[in-house]
């Protein structure tokens, strides 16, 4: 049986093939415009890499904020059902689940069969989410990959009250204007990232072992920042940013 | 949703609550009287929500609500415009949208009904929060009108007998006031029906909440929040006696008809704090899409949850201790407490409640009345954050993937 999970996020678009508890493959693009596009798109490239017909596909989940916009899709499952289903999958002991996206956090504590049992996420506001850091990141004029290798390089960490990504950011500009270092004012925005986070995880429980998903759990600093404030280690598994995806094909086999 | 059937108009037909009607009828009656007032020699009070309005009934007066405005001004879709107004007059964004909405409609004749009859005085209970004290402080000042304030202590556990006597002394002075306000004695023989009747109509709406523990439920707690509107307005008339009759009847009709609101009721949940005025339809539809059903509410159920200690015969003392009672007067211990007789009442599958950014009173400790539900009763919770008015505050794809993820968790 082949199925497939696509995820749409704010600012990407991810695709996980499966076959028989395998993984085939995966790929990540930009979600732009048009989610509905975006979804059609990384299913297309994705079959012509593993050499796939979309038709072979027995089915097809949707997940992420753009989930209902997939015509294709057999079934559209909330991503926070995905990430547990994903997770549990790629390690059967993971009781708690970060996911950092490009529009919210949430956390989740699923069962020792992957199902969710409780859930919680960011309010409508950008503070701990990838966004957040994205705008920290061209205020620094940074490239957001590097953000978290020099995040490590911060001995002081500078202190971020804000928690408004707008107010955050001029004081990030007046740190700078202060003469604080770039490294000890990036290991200070992911303070703030991970403070925001922890409160949130702290609010639903934290049980070990803990794994972040998303594209925020690629940052080494974001993983790092939390682990301190949480007092544990969290797992990064390679499959990270497309965990949402991987565990929606899993669900399209069920 | 795939796997829905298809339901055809005739059955729609057959959902709908007949008495909608009849209670629009009455709404409309109502503030065309209130509007009028002036006309026909009659008095206007402002009243909050939770205040003791029985007594203005048997003065002759005409209570209106400030706050069933807002709801309508909500239900209208106009609060942002309106709450928009208020912050330019200088309020805080943070300042309950009911208040912003309301005090912006002074000033403009704005809102659904052009604004409310301006007021002879004004009659402010602080048993729902601390808001209520200074909108009527501004009101009063803007129409240049007297204020009677009373003050109902918070019960922390039980109330004390001399937040009793504070509480009965002044529900004496608010006569003299009303007295002194009318230019003519109380009629206390008259005081004394409307004390009967609004206990009745309190006991009326209970039955009327009650239907909904039958599965599947007859109506839904959207359906109350549209009902309500009597229990605020009219509590203390025949009018709400005889309309609540009507609707329990038309409810156990439902029953007997095997007639449920949610065509395939699967999922009972329960609501908790003010409703979402502006999206109940879309908040309807999405858990009916679910076969899900909000069965019963601590809103709606607050005016009736203080019916038993009230003593018909004894209204004027026993009332005031009533009404420092209502459901946000008193701790999150006896909160917990209300909430869980609803939940094994109606016999729910979970908890939803709407942190909302309005109403601080109701809002405050949720999270820790939901650690404590999940705790004790292991039953599923879920908060969405919104606001009762102000629709900025409403995030549809952040609410929607909530209620989604929640629904699949009962669901697995
Ligand atoms: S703060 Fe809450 S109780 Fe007070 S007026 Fe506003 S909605 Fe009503």
């Amino acid at each position: 049986m082949i199925t497939a999970g696509i995820d749409i996020g704010s600012i990407t678009a991810k695709a996980a093939v499966l076959k028989d508890g395998e993984i085939l493959g995966t790929r990540v693009m930009f979600t732009g415009y048009n989610a509905s596009q975006a979804g059609k798109n990384v299913i297309d490239e994705l079959a012509k890499e593993i050499q796939i017909r979309v038709d072979d596909l027995d089915a097809v989940v949707a997940t992420g904020y753009g989930r209902n916009s997939v015509e294709f899709a057999t079934k559209a499952i909330t991503e926070i059902t995905c990430h547990g289903a994903g997770a549990h999958f790629l390690n059967p002991d993971i009781r708690f689940i970060i996911d950092i996206g490009g529009q919210d956090s949430k956390v989740i504590r699923i069962d020792e069969n992957g199902r969710v049992a409780d859930f919680a996420m960011n309010d409508k506001c950008a503070a701990g989410t990838g966004r957040f850091l994205e705008v920290m990141a061209r205020a620094l004029e940074v490239d957001l990959d590097g953000f978290g290798d020099i995040c490590m390089q911060g001995k002081e960490p500078a202190k971020i009250s804000s928690i408004c990504t707008v107010f955050a950011e001029s004081e990030v500009i007046s740190l700078i204007s202060k003469g604080e270092t770039r490294e000890n004012i990036i290991a200070g925005i992911h303070e703030s990232v991970a403070s925001r986070v922890s409160a949130l995880a702290k609010r639903v429980g934290v049980v070990e072992p803990v794994m972040m998903t998303g594209g925020v759990a690629k940052n080494i600093g974001a993983v790092r920042a939390l682990e301190a404030k949480l007092e544990t280690t969290i797992q990064v598994s390679e499959y990270a940013q497309v965990n949402g995806a991987i565990g929606a094909a899993i669900l399209a086999g069920k | 949703m795939a796997g829905q059937p298809i339901i055809n108009d005739s059955e729609k037909e057959r959902r709908k609550i007949k008495s909608v009607s009849k209670m629009k009828e009455i709404m409309t009656t109502y503030y065309i009287e209130a509007k009028t007032a002036r006309e026909n020699g009659k008095k206007v009070a402002w009243i909050t929500s939770g205040g003791p309005v029985e007594f203005l009934i048997a003065m002759d007066v005409i209570p209106v609500y400030p706050e069933n405005h807002g709801a309508m001004i909500g239900a209208s879709k106009m609060g942002v415009e309106l709450c928009e107004k208020a912050e330019e007059m200088g309020y805080s964004r943070d300042l309950c949208s009911y208040a912003r909405a309301d005090i912006a409609c002074s000033v403009t004749n704005g809102g659904p009904i052009g604004g409310l009859p301006k007021p002879d005085f004004l009659v402010c209970c602080n048993n729902i929060c601390g808001t209520v004290l200074k909108w009527y402080e501004v009101a009063a000042r803007y129409y240049n009108v007297p204020l009677f304030i009373l003050d109902t202590p918070f019960i922390h556990t039980t109330m004390s007998e001399a937040s009793k006597k504070y509480v009965i002394a002044q529900t004496y002075e608010y006569i003299d006031f009303l007295e002194k306000q009318c230019g003519k004695k109380m009629d206390f023989d008259r005081m004394h029906q409307v004390g009967k009747l609004g206990v009745q109509a309190l006991r009326l709406w209970q039955e009327v909440l009650d239907t909904a523990a039958h599965k599947p439920a007859p109506m839904t707690a959207f359906d109350a929040f549209f009902h309500l509107a009597l229990i605020v307005t009219l509590r203390g008339t025949q009018i709400a006696v005889d309309y609540y009759k009507q609707l329990r009847d038309e409810m156990n009709q439902r029953i007997k008809d095997k007639i449920a609101m949610v065509p395939n009721e699967k999922y009972r949940l329960l609501w908790d704090n003010l409703p979402v005025w502006y999206r109940t339809k879309w908040l309807s539809d999405k858990f009916s899409a679910h076969n899900a059903c909000l069965v019963g509410d601590t809103y709606t159920s607050a005016w009736s949850g203080i019916m038993d200690l009230i003593d018909e015969d004894n209204f004027i003392e026993t009332g005031a201790v009533a009404y420092s009672s209502v459901y946000i007067n008193v701790s999150l211990d006896n909160m917990l407490e209300t909430l869980k007789k609803l939940i094994k009442k109606y016999d729910v599958d979970g908890l939803v409640m709407h942190s909302n950014r309005s109403c601080k009173p109701y809002s405050l400790g949720q999270y820790d009345l939901q650690k404590l539900v999940m705790k004790e009763l292991k039953l599923p919770t879920l908060i969405i954050e919104a606001d009762m008015v102000d629709e900025r505050s409403f995030s549809e794809s952040q609410i929607e993937t909530r209620i989604d993820a929640f629904m699949e968790t009962l669901k697995a």
